[in-house]
């Protein structure tokens, strides 16, 4: 028996105060727990909603932050309202809110009042992505160079080490486009781009990249991602679009710094 | 070198990482990253900044960057928010890991956390969340500080809540509890000021009583921050610790009083959100640093006086 219960003399009555607590914070129809009260005898349902209004104000602003263009895009009170259906369905798991909206953009894919706008999940996916190579571990990418030293005839068996800090998006929608004109201070203009998108997102430095992938750019680098050989990738891009400039891609990539190291496969 | 002179070697080579400033009689202001380049560029402030430890749990990126420029100039105090000592339920071990990497790799001055809890049952709430006191939540409550201090290897500041809701089935005071777990754990506190004038308003108690049985003698940081105002459901004025302006000049007050009797102690302007410009920031520990002091000289006036 785990020890807090021994100690209590019971089935763990110190559980109590923390599970009464919460069971109306993410809730607004609950009163308030029976647990506390005001002082002498005051009601104690304004001050309750101090705590609640806490949870939810700040999960709301911690998304707001995580996701600044999607903000942008949906303006202050659609994406409040919003974030506040994601915070009850979905609350955080961790203190570490800069992890937090994991599930956000799945969560506006099925968002009945975003369903007019349907890149709007993919630009936030960007956004995690973005947040995510921001916070990465740092590393040192790879040089520009460095297949100049691997003998040609080895290099489809080349297997590239990617940056922690690299992601690849694949979108039916300008979301590259979408993205950049909404995280820049400037204003939005119309955007004319209407095509499918795909981006790489990387942190060689101190700084995030967002870049668009050309045509089985996004296919090639998953598959190297996922640590396959360099002619297998190449291969299953071709696949997808006959036209795939096999060069332009490794050159971009290397220079992107999407990779830390790549070696030999076996 | 044999296995000794190794560890000791590594161990030297650990603590000169960064400068062991001195914290002692200063007052400094949260870090925000907004402020970064603001205070790069500004001349040296001769104060301190405070972190919240959560944000700098990710692996790499430019919080670390930050930090780790700040730290050079600065002592840095490492204020954690949610590590839930005040709730029920055991530590969260992978945070409580993370906790001491920060402790281990930036060399704080000072290290704090608050007596309230934010998670439960998997979900984090993100908010300081209040419990009863008792002897039974005092013993949870000292187990988990004892859990922190082991693992960080040192002492931490336990910081007094600010509070909006009582528990009718509380037993102890604020005061005792937090004597309790002074003497149960030998940790330090953080007297936050507005907590103090902001709780005392909330239950009708003298923001002056509770101070007078507060162990002053075991604190080692002060902060001081800006509150709002609502409205309880009886209409009266219910204060709400929102860090978003100025210090109140009743505050204030109580920071002179607090001053005058514990000496000057390392002292924080806490402000999180609408947050202002530097400038406006570095001002408001200005104010902070004179009331020190104006204490610190009247001390060596009086100690002179006696000698």
């Amino acid at each position: 028996m785990p020890r807090d219960e021994l100690e209590s003399g019971g089935l763990g009555r110190r559980f109590d105060y923390a599970a009464a607590f919460t069971a109306g914070l993410l809730d607004p129809d609950r009163a308030p727990p029976d647990a506390v009260s005001g002082p002498s005898g005051k009601a104690a349902v304004r001050r309750y909603a101090v705590y609640r209004n806490n949870v939810t104000v700040s999960l709301i602003d911690a998304l707001a932050a995580n996701f600044p263009a999607t903000l942008r895009i949906t303006g202050p009170d659609f994406f409040r309202a919003m974030a506040r259906f994601h915070i009850r369905e979905t609350p955080p798991s961790s203190p570490l809110l800069f992890e937090y909206g994991r599930d956000f953009p799945d969560f506006i894919e099925r968002y009945e009042h975003a369903q007019s706008m349907p890149w709007l999940a993919d630009v936030a996916r960007m956004e995690k992505a973005w947040l995510d190579a921001y916070h990465a571990a740092d590393a040192e990418p790879l040089a520009s160079g460095a297949l100049a030293s691997i003998q040609p005839e080895r290099l489809a068996d080349t297997v590239f080490e990617p940056h922690p800090a690299t992601r690849a998006i694949r979108s039916r929608h300008p979301v590259a486009t979408i993205f950049a004109a909404n995280r820049s201070d400037g204003p939005v203009g119309r955007i004319e781009a209407n095509g499918p998108e795909d981006a790489l997102v990387t942190r060689p430095g101190l700084e995030v990249f967002v870049r668009h992938l050309p045509p089985g750019g996004a296919c090639f680098l998953d598959r190297l991602m996922a640590g396959e050989p360099l002619g297998a990738a190449a291969a299953a891009a071709f696949a997808e679009i006959a036209e795939f400039d096999l060069s332009a891609n490794i050159a971009g990539l290397l220079q992107a710094g999407a990779f830390m190291a790549a070696h030999q496969g076996g | 070198m044999n296995g000794l002179a190794t560890r000791l070697a590594s161990r030297l080579s650990k603590t000169s990482r960064f400068p062991a400033f001195p914290v002692l009689g200063l007052a400094g202001t949260s870090f925000k990253h907004e402020h970064l380049s603001a205070i790069l560029t500004d001349e040296p402030n001769g104060g301190f900044f405070e972190v919240h430890a959560e944000n700098y749990m990710g692996a790499g990126g430019p919080p670390h960057d930050a930090l780790t420029r700040i730290r050079r100039d600065y002592p840095v105090s490492l204020h954690g928010v949610c590590m839930s000592i005040g709730g029920p339920r055991p530590l969260d071990k992978a945070h409580l890991g993370r906790f001491k990497a920060l402790v281990e790799r930036y060399e704080p001055a000072l290290v704090s956390e608050h007596l309230a809890w934010s998670t439960h049952d998997s979900t984090y709430y993100n908010d300081l969340l209040p419990l009863p006191y008792t002897p039974a939540t005092a013993s949870r409550v000292a187990d988990h500080i004892e859990e922190v201090q082991g693992a960080i290897g040192r002492p931490i500041l336990l910081e007094n809540p600010s509070t909006y809701v009582l528990f009718p089935e509380s037993t102890m005071s604020e005061t005792d509890f937090i004597r309790t777990l002074v003497r149960r754990t030998g940790c330090g506190l953080l007297l936050d000021v507005n907590n103090v004038f902001v709780s005392a308003t909330n239950h009708g108690y003298s923001a002056l009583s509770y101070l007078a049985d507060f162990p002053l003698e075991h604190v080692g940081e002060i902060h001081l921050a800006g509150h709002a105002e609502q409205e309880d459901d009886e209409g009266d004025l219910l204060l709400i610790d929102s860090h978003d302006g100025p210090v109140a000049d009743a505050v204030w007050k109580l920071f002179d009083i607090v001053t005058g009797r514990c000496g000057p102690l390392p002292t924080l302007i806490e402000w999180d959100s609408n947050i202002p410009d530097w400038p406006v920031l570095k001002a408001e520990a200005g104010a902070a640093q004179a009331i020190l002091d104006r204490h610190a000289s009247q001390m060596l006036e009086k100690a002179h006086a006696a000698g």
